[in-house]
């Protein structure tokens, strides 16, 4: 994860209040983060516990990976549990970004601590409801814009603020390390 | 500056910080699971090296709970995972399953132990870490990557929340517990009401409640999308405290002019029983409107709502009475297990109401079925039931399979709904 990078890709829609137990329900908490094959293996399983009325899936049965580097969300994405399962898996799966309304701040965090995904809130406009799954982006992460390429509109995006040298640095360790904090 | 404000500064080595500022605060204990243990230690000897040492065997406090009892081998990796990271480390506290040392639920057994002391900073692998502040400490839910952070240094970087307060006066009336203050309150402000933010509870009713109910409040600070929630210690917090640990610790209350970012003021007398209907926790009805909601199941457990006086509540409703639903009983730790067989209503245990009025055998003390779990797990929906919980959360397939609803309750509305076999204020039993 770079802040200076360019996503462009598929966008996967969901809604309002999606907590981590849809992320990644609980049954497959036993699988560890920091193991290779199990790190894998949680992508497999990201967004599975979305309600049935979402007919696609995240990540096709069978597979490891995602056709949507990007997912959209409405507001407070990723409630619930600190599992840091929840944007592991969405890293692991190959999300990039996550661009939601608001985040909850556990999920955020994690998200930025791992650098596993971006999360970035766009201001005013719920994209979730202009745009479909499958639909093409393009984010610009240097100019905080997303680019809807059927219709070229620009969105702007929220600066990711405060935790941008974190970003920057590429998670909570390597930003301590820049600090002298640890070695 | 607010009690939060205080403890963070005091962490942080300063006379002063206020709600936007970025401080390192220091850890005065660390807590971590069987759910996030691994994690964590795989993160701490990926950035700390395969032989480094936690930064102090004695504020690490090692408490597994999530998935005992079940036979997923996994689980059982996971916990020996702890077993040997404990061992090599010389953790001090950790609460080993199948041992006499094994607990429970990790928010009742802090406590129940004497980890949780006023005035420090608490961190967890745990969203529900949030609990600790009804002992008048910031005490707040971390990922793996921080709390491996954590282990190796003692120090984190935290944003100074801004201050939500919420002033409840007033005599509840009778039938209403501190499960229905919170869900009222999270119902007003919404799931995401109070994100990043503290959530300090005052007022005279708070005032009038035991700690245990203190304790169902902040737990679910984290349901408004709360970074902490916080209650000033008083003459109970002490005696509490006292009673748990030899340890000192230090009071702290906010200041008369300390910055809010809002205020809420409450009459306690006009709260009534409610629940959280499917499927969110800010889904909040009167019970009494929900008469028609027929229920499958009653689940009555967790760090929410598995503690001592939840099942004193429950038992004061299902004494003398037959539940019509099946109706899980699981405390949250051995110390609750035992109690439920020593604590006595009218001249009857709480275990013999329980099974006098039909309810299942009370489980082994785990978190069990209220996060769903291994499909084995004690209690999970594994269909399309609907079960009334003293859980916290209620999102789709919470308890398990993705056809299941869950409604959130006190453990007295809860016990009412299994009698009726449907959505019950417990003033109508």
């Amino acid at each position: 994860m770079s802040h200076h990078n360019t996503i462009k890709g598929k966008v996967f829609v969901v809604g309002d209040n999606i907590d981590t137990d849809q992320i990644i329900p609980a049954q497959y908490l036993n699988l560890v983060p920091t193991i290779p094959e199990e790190y894998k293996k949680l992508g497999s399983y990201a967004l599975c516990g979305l309600p049935d009325s979402h007919k696609i899936r995240y990540v096709k049965s069978g597979e490891f990976n995602t056709e949507y580097p990007i997912i959209v969300g409405g507001k407070n994405f990723g409630c619930g549990s600190s599992r840091e399962h929840a944007p592991v898996s969405l890293g692991a799966a190959g999300t990039k970004a996550i661009i939601a309304n608001s985040f909850a701040r556990i999920f955020f965090r994690n998200s930025i601590a791992t650098g596993e995904v971006y999360p970035v809130e766009i201001a005013k406009e719920d994209l979730s409801k202009e745009l479909s799954t499958g639909d093409e982006v393009e984010i610009s992460l240097e100019r905080n814009e997303l680019k809807i390429i059927k219709t070229g509109k620009v969105y702007k995006l929220k600066d990711i603020g405060d935790v941008r040298e974190v970003v920057e640095a590429g998670g909570i360790f390597q930003y301590a390390r820049k600090k002298g904090m640890i070695k | 500056m607010t009690i939060t404000e205080k403890i963070l500064a005091k962490a942080s080595g300063r006379d002063f910080c206020r709600a936007g500022d970025n401080i390192w605060v220091s850890a005065d204990v660390l807590m971590t699971h069987d759910v996030c243990g691994p994690g964590t230690i795989g993160v701490f000897k990926r950035e700390f090296g395969e032989n480094a040492k936690v930064w102090d065997r004695e504020k690490v406090v090692i408490i597994p709970d999530h998935y005992i009892f079940t036979s997923d081998e996994m689980c059982h990796r996971n916990v020996d995972t702890l077993r040997k990271f404990v061992k090599e480390q010389g953790i001090k506290y950790f609460y080993d399953p199948g041992t006499p040392s094994y607990s429970g639920v990790c928010h009742v057994t802090l406590p129940e132990k004497g980890h949780c002391r006023p005035g420090e900073v608490l961190f967890g692998t745990d969203s529900h870490t949030c609990t600790h502040g009804a002992l008048g400490e910031f005490a707040t839910g971390i990922g793996n990557t921080d709390a491996g952070f954590v282990m190796g240094t003692g120090k984190l970087l935290i944003k100074v929340p801004a201050t939500m307060k919420f002033v409840i006066d007033g005599e509840l009336p009778k039938g209403v517990t501190a499960k229905d203050i919170i869900l009222r309150i999270i119902g007003d402000v919404g799931v995401d009401g109070a994100t990043y933010c503290a959530m300090e509870f005052a007022g005279s009713t708070i005032e009038s409640l035991s700690v245990e109910e203190r304790m169902t409040i902040c737990n679910m600070a984290i349901e408004a999308g709360g970074k902490n929630g916080i209650i000033a210690p008083d003459e109970k917090t002490v005696t509490y405290v006292k009673s748990k640990t030899k340890k000192p610790f230090e009071c702290f209350a906010s200041d008369k002019d300390a910055k809010y970012l809002s205020v809420r003021k409450y009459d306690a007398s006009k709260f009534v029983p409610v629940v959280a209907m499917p499927f969110s926790p800010d889904n909040v009805k009167n019970a009494a409107d929900m008469k028609d909601f027929r229920i499958d199941r009653v689940y009555i457990g967790s760090c929410t709502g598995g503690k001592i006086e939840d099942f004193k509540m429950a038992a004061s409703v299902l004494a003398g009475k037959k539940v019509k639903v099946q109706t899980f009983i699981v405390p949250a730790t051995v110390e609750v297990e035992k109690a439920l067989s020593t604590e006595k209503i009218g001249g009857r245990t709480l275990v013999q109401i329980f099974e006098e009025a039909g309810c299942d055998k009370p489980a082994p003390p785990s978190c069990a079925a209220c996060l769903g779990g291994p499909v084995d797990t004690f209690g999970r929906s594994n269909n399309d039931e609907i079960c009334v919980s003293t859980t916290n959360r209620n999102f789709p397939g919470r308890m398990g399979s993705k056809g299941s609803k869950t409604i959130l309750a006190s453990a007295m509305t809860a016990a009412a709904s299994a009698v009726k076999g449907h959505i019950a204020d417990p003033r109508d039993v």
